[in-house]
């Protein structure tokens, strides 16, 4: 029997057309546009102005504060201005824009492809260089790294857990990761260890990968150490939470954080970067990224600058089909849709897909005939539709009650739902005000 | 892309192809085989009977939502049809067309549209429509034909007692001596016997049960519940006094048990949606149903215990929460 998560969950069509399809480094951009908060927690502060000259590897905007991050420059070139820029929100974001120039690296920065195997770097070391090269979680929740490699007073952690679940239909960057970079990857898993002080580490795949599962078991031989596990295929398994319930059946307990349960959960392209930023001193600037689509002539993943406009990926994937009708950042059961082809790829972005004008339409909405799939779909054990209707009827008192702030906005229940009710939208227009209550009562 | 907008929508940006109409459409094929077999049972009547019933229950909720409510008729969702079928599937296969035309009245305008219609009414509508015609036309609701092969004549089909109709006019006898003019197991599980139309014939109803399963339109745990809670109860009752009671495999295939466990109970709108509460409310089913039949003055319960058990799903919606993941574990 394979492991996988206890409750709920659902099986969108994988449709992993680019599974196949090696990693291609894209061209460089004509110009990047970076914004200075791609990561949770406090937007960083520009250091560079207008006219400037940088190299790749230049510190653009530095992290403010703990839970913050360094930007860097990924090309070399003039910055053309810092001003305000429509991003994959579709809101105007703060962002530094820099023309390419030739093709200059800062100094310092090891570009070869050479494997650096042997750790020399002490655990502080470590996460000194991870802080440094602005490294954030890859998988798309884009939580800075270094935080969750410090370890507070009073809590013990056993396990690493490496995400390699990659459980978002279309998606398959972390998947080629795992066939083209393994090595690297793997010093990436043994460096954070050694910053976490754990003497064993789990990378869980989804079994619609055995390619990756085989590959990494062979570059593993008999390590005591590293473990790799094969999972039940089924979507969310690459939630953190869901991840750590699935390899070692422990809950992280509401509100709480997998730290609570002794683990760390990092993602395979994170345990890249961690290698490249330690072992060859280079940030985070570039990332792969899937371009994909049912209409894309060419699908592909491709290696990106950070700051490329995604629609340079999509020109580079065949171009934009005739039928296109939406453009999503991200995977199709939790990206954003963008507002414009201009939003540039950032350090969480993990795909772009191309939907056809007939998938971006909405159904009609019916009434609520409780047939109870969304309290089957939910992960986290929680009534959707009651949410949503308490959300309706703005009654946060009771969502708090209902555990609104549980729900990790997957989208299974909107996703199941026969009368295509969109319960996420009212789930997160609770989560919001709940949060602001729940604020406030703090601050009396 | 022809106009250069882009539609932005908040995630999931796909969706699962199970809509509410695809569901209904799912019991309307698990009811088929029911149907099918009431045909060749009954004859015309079995036919008349169910094309009245559906298309009246259709024709009303079109009249009603068109006219009363003002607003897009939503008949193409199939469930007026589901009602239609098993509001037929409840009454006698002779059952006079005007006595049909006022169930299908009852169940939809009252049972379904005075509620605000689909998802919102708080009792199975087929059974407010049938507990209706049996309290105001309690002759003809139990009249019941006798399956005798395919029979061309409606109103003058030959009539006879159900197998919980004797048991509850068995008087002083001993329920032996009743059982020795009750039909055989056989002859209950393929529905020979009187009964209402698709109440009878057992595998009919199981094969309809496996496709409602398989098409995972309902879950298994309240036609369990209901089976199991039956069973159990009328065992304990047998094995106190079988000369008094019937063994627990009768009253499981008599009666609209089977149809009310599988098809009227599943209903998604007046059932709990929490797997707990489903058992909860599947065990109160048949509780109810055994005291009804066995201490009550109706041969029959499965239509009462289901309409009372409605009452209830509020309630248990409302406190048999999911155990939510990463809960506490309270320790005594």
């Amino acid at each position: 029997m394979l492991k996988t998560f206890t409750k709920g969950g659902v099986h969108p069509a994988e449709n992993k057309i680019t599974q196949d399809k090696a990693i291609e480094k894209a061209g460089l951009p004509k110009k990047v546009i970076i914004p200075i908060a791609q990561h949770i927690g406090a937007p960083s502060s520009p250091v560079v102005k207008k006219k400037d000259q940088v190299k790749a590897g230049d510190v653009i905007a530095r992290s403010q504060g703990f839970v913050s991050s360094n930007i860097h420059a990924s090309v070399s070139g003039t910055v053309a201005k810092v001003d305000h820029v429509v991003d994959a929100s579709g809101f105007k974001q703060p962002c530094v824009v820099i023309n390419t120039e030739d093709d200059q690296w800062a100094d310092g920065i090891d570009t070869s492809d050479a494997l650096v195997k042997d750790i020399d770097a002490s655990a502080e070391e470590i996460r000194q260089k991870v802080l440094e090269a602005g490294i954030v979680g890859m998988g798309g929740a884009t939580f800075p790294s270094h935080v969750k490699l410090s370890i507070p007073e009073g809590k013990h952690v056993d396990t690493l857990v490496i995400n390699g679940v990659e459980c978002e239909p279309y998606l398959t960057s972390d998947h080629r990761v795992m066939l083209e970079r393994a090595e690297e990857m793997l010093v990436g898993i043994r460096l954070l260890m050694k910053a976490l002080g754990v003497e064993k580490a789990l990378i869980g795949i989804e079994n619609n990968k055995p390619d990756a599962i085989a590959h990494l078991n062979e570059w593993l031989g008999d390590d005591p150490q590293i473990e790799v596990y094969g999972l039940k295929v089924k979507y969310p398994q690459g939630g953190e939470k869901q991840l750590i319930n699935a390899l070692l059946d422990r809950e992280v307990p509401s509100g709480g954080l997998p730290l609570d349960v002794g683990v760390v959960v990092h993602n395979v392209g994170t345990a890249l970067a961690v290698y490249e930023a330690v072992q060859k001193n280079k940030p985070l600037v570039e990332r792969v990224v899937t371009v994909t689509g049912p209409s894309l002539t060419h699908p592909t993943n491709l290696l990106v600058r950070v700051g490329t406009p995604v629609g340079e990926l999509i020109e580079a994937a065949g171009g934009l089909p005739e039928d296109t009708g939406k453009v999503v950042s991200g995977g199709p059961m939790m990206g954003k849709a963008l507002k414009t082809l201009d939003a540039p790829v950032v350090k969480g972005t993990s795909g772009i897909l191309v939907l056809p004008q007939k998938w971006a339409h909405r159904e009609k909405e019916l009434h609520c005939v409780r047939c109870a799939q969304c309290v089957d779909a939910c992960p986290m054990g929680l009534e959707p539709y009651l949410l949503k209707q308490l959300a309706e009827r703005e009654r946060f008192e009771d969502l708090e009650k209902n555990s609104v702030l549980d729900c990790i906005e997957c989208g299974s229940c909107s996703f199941t739902c026969p009368a295509r009710l969109p319960l996420v939208e009212y789930i997160r227009y609770g989560k919001t005000n709940v949060n602001q209550i729940i604020r406030n009562r703090k601050q009396q | 892309m022809s106009n250069n907008v882009l539609t932005v929508s908040p995630s999931p940006h796909v969706y699962q192809s199970t809509t509410v109409r695809k569901l209904m459409y799912g019991v309307v094929i698990a009811l088929l085989p029911t149907l099918a077999w009431s045909v060749v049972s009954f004859g015309i009547g079995a036919i008349i009977v169910t094309l009245v019933s559906v298309i009246s229950c259709i024709l009303f909720e079109y009249l009603i939502e068109r006219f009363l409510l003002k607003r897009t008729p939503s008949i193409t969702d199939g469930s007026a049809m589901v009602t239609g079928l098993l509001l037929a599937f409840n009454v006698p296969a002779n059952l006079p067309v005007g006595i049909i035309i006022i169930g299908a009245l009852v169940s939809i305008g009252i049972g379904k549209m005075s509620f605000g219609g689909l998802g919102r009414n708080p009792f199975n509508p087929a059974l407010v429509g049938r507990v209706f015609l049996l309290i105001s036309f309690p002759a003809q609701m139990t009249r019941w034909p006798i399956p005798k092969g395919f029979n061309t004549s409606y109103v003058n089909a030959q009539t006879g007692a159900t197998p919980l109709g004797m048991l509850q006019e068995k008087g002083e006898a001993t329920v032996s001596k009743v059982m020795e003019s009750a039909p055989s197991y056989g002859d209950l599980f393929y529905g020979q016997m009187g009964g209402s139309l698709g109440e009878m014939a057992a595998f009919a109803l199981i094969i309809g049960l496996i496709i409602l399963l398989y098409m995972r339109v309902i879950s298994w745990h309240i036609p369990a519940s209901i089976i199991l809670s039956t069973g159990v109860f009328t065992g304990i009752l047998w094995l106190v006094d079988p000369t008094q009671y019937a063994d627990p495999l009768f009253h499981l295939l008599t009666g609209g048990l089977l149809l009310g466990a599988i098809f009227m109970a599943t209903d998604y709108v007046t059932s709990p949606m929490v797997p707990k509460a489903m058992w909860i409310y599947g065990i109160g089913i048949g509780v109810l149903t055994v005291i009804i039949r066995v201490f009550g003055s109706y041969p029959e319960g499965v239509s009462f215990a289901i309409l009372i058990m409605n009452a209830f799903v509020p309630l248990l919606n409302r406190y048999i929460k999911p155990k939510r993941f990463g809960e506490e574990v309270q320790h005594g």
